[in-house]
């Protein structure tokens, strides 16, 4: 889960967010009486604990252990002949589970639905490859994304991060710039751990600029050995913003030299 | 024969040219540039629009290779993904000897817009770089000026291999 963090500096934040702000909902519709969706509902009564429509689209809450029976009974008695879709959304930090869920298309009848089931944390869940072949990669990617395993799938590996990955990235708990690994990885690979210190760390600043810097700046017109030390012992003369209103500038980048 | 007449108001009176090894070494090098066939992202678009009838980079000698061990330039043309840093790195060995490296466009100069997990933040991680060439994608002009930059640059240095050899790490 996420750190904690304190929200009592909420009035230095210089945008205006709404606290009683509520995220809209799309509604949700009846199955209703007859028509193809009331006539699938009847089809799974036995798998189904929720149904409903939204936006057009018939949702089916299952039990996990179900998916395969669900879903050869969709694809084979109520015609829904393509999973589209199939991932995970993470729900660790409301309630500690994964909701998975199948996207299907009939194509005879241009209907759309959705199969959800949820799992625990360390659950795993059963592959859907032997009924849809799309699952493959899908899986993967889920089993990659997500860190889901799939039983008996026949080839559960990650699909887009690379095979010595650490982490699972589309949990809400991995950092957007990366662990501590993501961050070094390109480096270990290459040139090892042990130079870490010589390639240093990643610069996350997009408006950095160092004058002194020979190695990623060259100098075409002036030019200079990469790598040489430009700057005959000036001491290193950091931008010196001044005083403003609000800010105390030069206090900052005291601190920051300080800190150096 | 009007051309091959020796005009003896230049050139000491002497039908030559003179010039130095260095000169003429760089002169060969900057004016057939090879870059490698490798295109990273969308900035490879711009980059084979450079290299197609429009713009034509055969002007400037410059030929796109499919393979390194034929080619001088690496034109990084895009985001690179971590996952393919590797890939980029042993084609950058790959290549011989002289070689050099244009960074092409704000992805592979720092990452660009991609500050996430994924992507490598400036190629210079892995890949020595000669020329950054800023621009989202830039265009096909600003390649070209990339690349004449890059010969003025070469011009500049000494044929002698091993006085070019940069006091660098990677």
């Amino acid at each position: 889960m996420r750190k904690y963090t304190p929200k009592d500096s909420r009035q230095k934040k210089s945008y205006y967010t709404d606290r009683f702000w509520v995220a809209p909902r799309v509604p949700r519709e009846d199955v209703g009486e007859d028509g193809h969706f009331a006539d699938v509902v009847k089809t799974l009564k036995k798998y189904i604990s929720e149904g409903y429509v939204e936006l057009g689209q018939l949702v089916l809450h299952i039990k996990p252990k179900d998916n395969l029976a669900v879903l050869e009974l969709l694809r084979d008695k109520c015609g829904y002949a393509m999973c589209s879709e199939l991932s995970a959304v993470d729900y660790l930090a409301q309630s500690g589970e994964f909701e998975i869920f199948y996207q299907m298309l009939n194509l005879d009848l241009a209907k759309r639905a959705r199969v959800v089931c949820r799992i625990k944390q360390n659950e795993s869940i059963e592959s859907i490859v032997p009924l849809f072949k799309m699952a493959n990669f899908a899986e993967r990617e889920m089993f990659d994304m997500f860190g889901i395993y799939v039983n008996n799938h026949p080839y559960l590996k990650r699909i887009i991060m690379p095979d010595d990955w650490s982490g699972h990235p589309l949990l809400k708990t991995y950092p957007l710039q990366g662990d501590e690994a993501a961050s070094w990885y390109e480096v270990d690979k290459i040139f090892g751990k042990e130079n870490r210190d010589v390639i240093g760390p990643e610069n996350r600043d997009p408006a950095k600029v160092d004058r002194y810097d020979t190695q990623r700046f060259s100098r075409v017109g002036y030019e200079v050995p990469f790598g040489a030390d430009i700057s005959e012992g000036e001491e290193p003369n950091e931008i010196e913003y001044s005083k403003t209103a609000f800010v105390n500038y030069q206090k900052k980048s005291k601190q920051l030299k300080k800190k150096r | 024969m009007a051309q091959h007449k020796v005009n003896y108001t230049s050139s000491a009176g002497l039908p030559v040219a003179l010039t130095s090894v260095d000169k003429l070494v760089n002169w060969g090098r900057s004016n057939s540039l090879w870059p490698l066939t490798y295109g990273l992202a969308c900035c490879a678009i711009e980059m084979m629009a450079s290299g197609a009838a429009r713009f034509d980079f055969d002007r400037f000698g410059t030929i796109f290779r499919a393979s390194p061990r034929q080619s001088d330039v690496m034109i990084l043309s895009g985001t690179l993904s971590k996952k393919h840093a590797e890939f980029t790195r042993r084609l950058y060995d790959q290549m011989t000897e002289p070689k050099w490296v244009i960074s092409m466009g704000s992805c592979a100069n720092t990452g660009g817009m991609f500050n996430t997990y994924a992507t490598v933040q400036g190629v210079d991680r892995i890949v020595p770089v000669d020329i950054y060439l800023p621009g989202c994608a830039p265009r096909p002009e600003t390649l070209q000026y990339a690349l004449m930059m890059l010969q003025k640059k070469i011009r500049r240095e000494s044929a002698n291999m091993n006085k070019n050899v940069k006091q660098r790490f990677i």
